[in-house]
């Protein structure tokens, strides 16, 4: 057993392109399905994004960054969408310049995933590998590395992509540690995917994960209010025989899931130097984690699991008929879109794609409803539908457009 | 008479069909003191307008004559208390107003209206006439509906003198429902004015896509109205599904808004033909015609429909069109398809045959559109007038 201890902690960058209000008589008139000038003073996703970065990207950067450079031993790692990165290029350079600073430091790795967040794995492998390709450039031009651990999106996992990441050469991909699947074992240490040869699996501990992901400013919550000492005391009980702890969650847990106001980042700033005050604790990346520590077992999962949700599965983006059939409506045009080699058109579909529009969908109420409801922008999931379809319903105008040999734009 | 509303202030037919009542029948040597519960300038110069209360129009959004709230979501879903509060005045205000201003005939338009109307009968001892545009059985679709609406028209059909009914659908419900004599129920069919209509030219860019694919082939089947229960809309999206079984150049056009739109959403994704399924939500001006225009078969599959204005609207826009049987309107049409509105397969084979046959379509548009407007308002006005001098000279 390594006397050593590492913190894993790894967190997801992405904000989709919201679709807009988009009627049927938009249809077949108006090809702009993501920003509108004209609507909501200006373009609504460049606002959110805006405020996003305001809240979250900038101070949690800033932060991270004086962590860096305070604590020698202080890593992490983050995935960072393609769709994030276009709107950064467009309305921020400020966040990706402060996304930049951090890479730089060489103690910051990026995971690979699809460039638009999709959930094209479970609808087209060729569709897929295309987006993680994209990916893999997008992040190369921009950081300078290349990508070594997968991860799917929403943490969407099985066997048969751990397969395909094993074949296509990962070192390691993330999973939820989610007790159906691990059993009686614990999710801080490393594992093998059962049927690959190479590959380690690295599992979200998602209790620790979702004390400062989702419960950090729940006053309602026995352990409230979190200081850094007694989540780093609750760490050290977790690795006590233990080698890693892995804090997966969104990026945007800091200022924008818990607000600036709820004291997250005074709480993250104690964090490193609280850890390390123990002999033996440090942080790891994700690739460092699996090179230092050998797997211990097996794990087989051949259902779908996700890290959203009590479920843990994907229904919250395809558990109604209306996620069902946008996404296969979608989808059924992969072959012919691809055939016009129309960029524009191309990059429109591959944006619908993105996982948050058919999230936007869900109608699964109870303990999550209030979740969904938060992060969606329309004023109900049938809205959300009525606009995705009518968008849908354009690009197979401009589609039939282009096949008849008629279409300029 | 008693009135709940008039253009442009109407939430749907009870308004239009009121209004061009009192101009015909004002034509007809008819002097009309209309009562209305809100105050409104109105451009009318055939009736002598009342305001009931000091409510602006605005104010009475979501109590109108379909007080099932179908407004838009700004509006605070007037509760049927307040409602009453309006009837209440509106009832207070009659009972002043008969005594100053002496009528001969009291002339009352639905539940809304009935009870003032029974309070002028006994105020003023004039016969009192209740024209019947729908009942609660009608609003409720195959449900029992609110109790009191129930008894309020249960009272007011039985004091009335004579009552109107807009269709024998409705004069059967009348009798049957409310056990009412069949000798007090006189059946006046409501109508369309086509001069009403207006100059009006299709824009095609309205509904752009829709039309691209009507080019390929595909034909439009329009359904526009509430998205209430007594439309039968259910009905209509399984007869779509099935139809698109046998035939898949269908697309489906639903204009309108209300209570039932997410469940109609939901049920179209079941049945996997979301695709094929347009919902505008609520259109006006422009957007309306233009849902007629672009709409090559036109579908009323109305579980209850009294009458149905809006199926003489489609006949107007050379529509075919496919009506339910429980749709009051088809009794004065000769020349549409009909089906029950539970019946979805002999709907899905109607509308395969239409939408498959262009001959057999353009004969039923062209020879409805010649039928649409046989009846006049001013004949309407003539009935009712006989029906006033009658009454009148009875009592």
């Amino acid at each position: 057993m390594s006397s050593k201890r590492s913190v894993v902690l790894y967190m997801h960058v992405h904000q989709p392109k919201r679709i807009r209000p988009y009627t049927v008589f938009e249809t077949a008139n108006d090809h702009n399905y993501f920003d509108n000038p004209t609507w909501d003073h200006g373009s609504h996703n460049r606002r959110l994004f805006r405020k996003v970065a305001e809240k979250s990207y900038l101070p949690t950067n800033a932060m991270l960054l004086d962590l860096l450079n305070q604590h020698p031993e202080f890593r992490f790692s983050l995935s960072i969408t393609g769709t994030l990165i276009e709107q950064a290029e467009m309305w921020g350079e400020d966040v990706l310049e402060s996304f930049k600073r951090l890479t730089d430091t060489g103690r910051v790795e990026i995971v690979a995933e699809t460039y638009y967040h999709s959930l094209a794995f479970f609808y087209s492998k060729s569709e897929f590998e295309a987006q993680v390709v994209a990916h893999k450039q997008k992040i190369q031009e921009l950081f300078g590395q290349t990508p070594q651990v997968f991860r799917n999106t929403e943490l969407a996992y099985n066997n048969d992509l751990a397969y395909w990441a094993d074949q296509a050469g990962y070192k390691g991909i993330l999973s939820e540690g989610w007790e159906p699947v691990l059993g009686w074992r614990s999710p801080n240490f490393v594992y093998r995917p059962s049927y690959t040869n190479n590959i380690r699996l690295l599992l979200k501990n998602y209790k620790l994960s979702d004390d400062v992901a989702f419960r950090f400013s729940n006053q309602g919550w026995e352990q409230w209010p979190l200081t850094a000492d007694k989540y780093t005391h609750w760490l050290n009980a977790a690795t006590e025989d233990q080698p890693i702890v892995n804090l997966f969650m969104d990026y945007e847990t800091f200022g924008e899931h818990q607000w600036e106001d709820t004291g997250v980042f005074e709480f993250f700033r104690h964090l490193p130097a609280k850890w390390l005050e123990r002999e033996g604790n440090d942080f790891a990346t994700v690739s460092e984690a699996i090179v230092q520590n050998d797997p211990v077992d097996f794990i087989d999962t051949p259902q779908t699991i996700t890290w959203a949700d009590t479920e843990r599965d994907l229904t919250a983006w395809l558990g109604n008929s209306m996620q069902q059939e946008a996404l296969k409506h979608l989808y059924d045009l992969e072959e012919r879109i691809l055939k016009t080699g129309d960029d524009g058109l191309i990059a429109d579909w591959r944006n619908l794609q993105t996982s948050d529009h058919v999230y936007y969908m869900c109608t699964k109420l109870f303990t999550d409803g209030d979740v969904h409801a938060y992060f969606s922008p329309y004023d109900s999931p049938y809205d959300a539908f009525l606009y995705f379809m009518n968008v849908l319903r354009d690009v197979r105008w401009r589609l039939s457009e282009h096949e008849k040999g008629s279409w300029y734009g | 008479m008693l009135g709940w509303e008039l253009p442009p202030h109407n939430s749907g037919g009870l308004g239009v069909a009121c209004y061009y009542m009192s101009k015909a029948l004002s034509q007809e040597g008819a002097t009309i003191d209309f009562v209305l519960p809100y105050k409104a300038d109105h451009d009318i110069d055939f009736l002598n307008i009342y305001s009931a209360t000091d409510l602006i129009p605005l104010h009475r959004n979501g109590m109108g004559a379909y007080y099932r709230c179908n407004c838009d979501k700004s509006c605070t879903h007037a509760s049927l208390s307040s409602l009453r509060d309006v009837q209440s005045q509106y009832g207070q205000y009659v009972e002043q107003l008969v005594k100053d201003v002496k009528p001969h005939v009291i002339h009352a338009h639905d539940w809304l209206t009935m009870e003032a109307g029974i309070i002028a009968k006994r105020t003023a001892g004039i016969p009192l006439i209740v024209h019947v545009h729908a009942t609660e059985y009608d609003r409720s679709g195959e449900f029992y509906g609110n109790p009191l609406v129930h008894d309020i028209e249960q009272e007011g059909l039985m004091m009335a003198d004579r009552i109107i009914a807009v269709s024998q659908i409705t004069k059967n419900l009348i009798v049957d429902k409310y056990g009412i004599p069949a000798e007090k129920v006189e059946v006046v069919h409501n109508t369309i004015d086509p001069e009403s209509l207006g100059v009006y030219y299709y824009d095609q860019s309205t509904y752009a896509y829709l039309d691209s694919l009507r080019k390929e082939g595909y034909k439009v089947v329009t359904s526009i109205g509430r998205l209430t229960i007594q439309k039968g809309l259910k009905y209509f999206i399984y007869g779509a599904a099935k139809a698109s079984e046998k035939y898949d150049k269908l697309l489906f056009l639903i204009a309108g808004d209300g209570e039932q739109r997410d469940e109609l959403i939901e049920l179209a994704c079941e049945l996997g033909i979301s695709d094929k399924v347009f919902f505008t939500g609520f259109v006006r001006g422009q957007a309306w015609r233009d849902a007629y225009s672009v709409g090559d078969i036109f579908v009323m599959s109305s579980v209850s429909e009294p009458f149905g204005l809006t199926a003489l609207e489609a006949a107007a826009h050379d529509s075919a069109l496919l009506i339910s049987r429980q749709s009051g309107v088809g009794e004065v049409l000769n020349n549409v398809m009909r089906f029950d509105y539970w019946d979805v397969n002999r709907f899905a084979d109607e509308l395969v045959g239409i939408a498959t046959s262009d001959s057999l379509r353009d004969e039923l548009a062209k020879n409805v559109s010649n039928e649409y407007s046989r009846i006049s308002w001013r004949d309407v006005a003539k009935r009712i007038k006989q029906i006033y001098h009658k009454e009148g000279s009875a009592a």
